[in-house]
């Protein structure tokens, strides 16, 4: 067994001993995706059904909702002394972030999981054959890693367990402002242009276009470029921050 | 390997402007007990991060276990075993997944755990979340992750702090086991008792230097041994008393007079019959044996701060 084994078992142990932590990452981006498609969504006009249109925003919206809980895990394991018992054994110095990428991205695709259950019973259709559902997990399969070495590297850096979980707000909130709930054209002006050229825009025009069956590929290039310079800079950044903090 | 385990010569390490190890030469012999005594702030903990690869020396070289601190860290790493300050547990585990954890990193055999929890008294509580633990547990428990895979050398640092009498004897026994079975212990402390319990050779640390270094015999030598003392309702008093005992010595306050002594209860009824036969009566009596504080005194010429602090 490989060290990043050892230490991903440990950190999914740490998962399955907060059933209410997995829950409630499960469950926010469900009630908020019901919220929007029951409730506000018939008030929208996007062309398409609703559902179709909101999905691949809400599969984002369950990848950064699950990752304040691998911030604040990050954190409290450089906090709590644990760190030093690993740095002076003769192990990889790696695993222990890569243990928590891994279970930050099982915990993923948990949440996505449920999202496009949820989808498909609210009337979710889309005309994606197998390719397109290949590339649409790919897709999310590579954002959630690029976002999880992300807040990895944000964990390490905050101050305090509770910091570090308040430092992934902003991705939380970031969805909001992409064209994950309306198109980016319908918002002010300001606002309109953040939406457009943030990264989770052309990821979420990515999937979108995957999921309808019509591949865009330059949302879909896009996309894979942002998630490469995403992960590059998180797993830089969280290398020499866990190298720097004894 | 050599019969040295940890060679250390002209360590240094500053934080920012401050000096925190200002060149320190050490020597531990294989399977023996090594006490690096001193005050809180003395850099202790410091000396046992460097010399575990925690952190990088600014200066100095060093060899643990034969392998030289810089150039071979992954071998410094395989051969010891560092319980520090603070339990280095994982509060989500139980005690028993704790074991197992160190046991899958260190690629050892499941079948050393039940002997660890027997040993350090965790049966029966190895299936609860260490979270409930108490922080004797938590350290026992921390001091048996770290002998999985039975480390050459092993790093305390202050193990006892905070522990009650009891647990510290436990402590100590567990310590004294180790190096039965060949183990060479690097323990740091901030009580003289303890390295003088345990230690084959003690080096005293302050303000990053190390000021004496030898067996507690050889430095017990450079501390005043104990002494009585002897409050009088009155400087006549004191004064008579000065005279009775001629190796007594006044204190500044003028009421109190010093008799040293070596602690026994002969040369005290000799020094009591002494006074009594001479008609003086002292109101209140105190045994002061050596302590940290007279071992600061005598070595750096300035009482301990730690003491000094809590004492006044």
């Amino acid at each position: 067994m490989s060290d990043s084994t050892i230490m991903l078992r440990r950190n999914f142990k740490h998962t399955l001993r907060n059933p209410a932590a997995v829950f409630n990452s499960v469950l926010f981006p469900v009630v908020i995706m019901v919220m929007f498609v029951y409730v506000i969504g018939g008030a929208f006009d996007v062309g398409v059904d609703y559902v179709d249109y909101a999905t691949p925003g809400m599969i984002l919206l369950a990848v950064c909702y699950g990752l304040s809980a691998t911030a604040t895990a990050v954190n409290s394991d450089m906090t709590k002394g644990i760190i030093n018992r690993f740095k002076v054994m003769d192990v990889s110095r790696g695993a222990v972030l890569t243990g928590h990428v891994v279970a930050s991205m099982l915990s993923n695709v948990i949440a996505i999981a449920a999202i496009v259950g949820v989808a498909f019973a609210l009337g979710f259709r889309p005309a994606a054959g197998l390719t397109g559902w290949l590339g649409v997990t790919g897709l999310a399969l590579l954002l959630s890693f690029s976002v999880g070495w992300f807040t990895v590297a944000l964990g390490l850096s905050a101050k305090s367990p509770e910091t570090a979980g308040l430092g992934s707000v902003p991705l939380v909130m970031l969805p909001f402002f992409s064209s994950a709930i309306v198109p980016a054209d319908k918002m002010g002006a300001g606002v309109e242009q953040f939406a457009e050229y943030q990264p989770f825009t052309p990821i979420i025009e990515a999937l979108r276009s995957l999921l309808a069956g019509t591949p865009d590929t330059t949302a879909v290039i896009t996309s894979l470029a942002w998630c490469a310079g995403i992960a590059l800079v998180g797993y830089v950044w969280a290398i020499r921050t866990f190298n720097r903090r004894a | 390997m050599s019969d040295s385990a940890i060679e250390v010569t002209g360590l240094r390490k500053a934080f920012g402007t401050k000096v925190v190890l200002d060149g320190i030469d050490l020597h531990v012999p294989a399977g023996t007990i090594f006490s690096l005594l001193g005050p809180n702030g003395a850099g202790k903990t410091t000396t046992v991060n460097l010399l575990t690869t925690l952190i990088r020396a600014d200066g100095g070289s060093a060899r643990v276990a034969g392998h030289d601190l810089i150039k071979n860290a992954r071998g410094v790493r395989a051969a010891i075993g560092v319980t520090g300050q603070f339990a280095a547990v994982d509060d989500l585990l139980t005690g028993q997944e704790n074991l197992q954890l160190m046991v899958d990193l260190k690629r050892a055999g499941s079948a050393v755990i039940p002997g660890l929890l027997e040993r350090f008294d965790l049966t029966g509580a190895e299936q609860k979340a260490v979270a409930t633990y108490s922080g004797g547990m938590r350290r026992k428990l921390d001091l048996a992750m770290t002998l999985v895979g039975a480390p050459q050398i092993i790093f305390l640092d202050e193990p006892t702090t905070g522990l009650d009498p009891r647990s510290r004897r436990t402590m100590w026994d567990i310590i004294r086991d180790l190096v039965a079975g060949g183990v060479t212990i690097f323990l740091t402390t901030q009580y003289l008792e303890e390295a003088d319990q345990l230690a084959d050779r003690i080096a005293v640390l302050d303000q990053g230097r190390i000021v004496a270094q030898g067996t507690a015999a050889e430095l017990k030598r450079q501390i005043p041994g104990s002494h009585v003392r002897l409050r009088f309702g009155d400087p006549a008093a004191a004064e008579a008393a000065a005279r009775v005992v001629p190796s007594a010595t006044r204190d500044d306050d003028g009421v109190t007079v010093r008799v040293p002594g070596d602690g026994g209860t002969a040369s005290l009824r000799e020094l009591l019959n002494r006074l009594d036969d001479h008609g003086t009566h002292a109101e209140e009596l105190s045994v002061h044996t050596p302590d940290l504080d007279d071992v600061f005194l005598a070595l750096t010429g300035r009482s301990h701060p730690a003491t000094e602090a809590s004492t006044r």
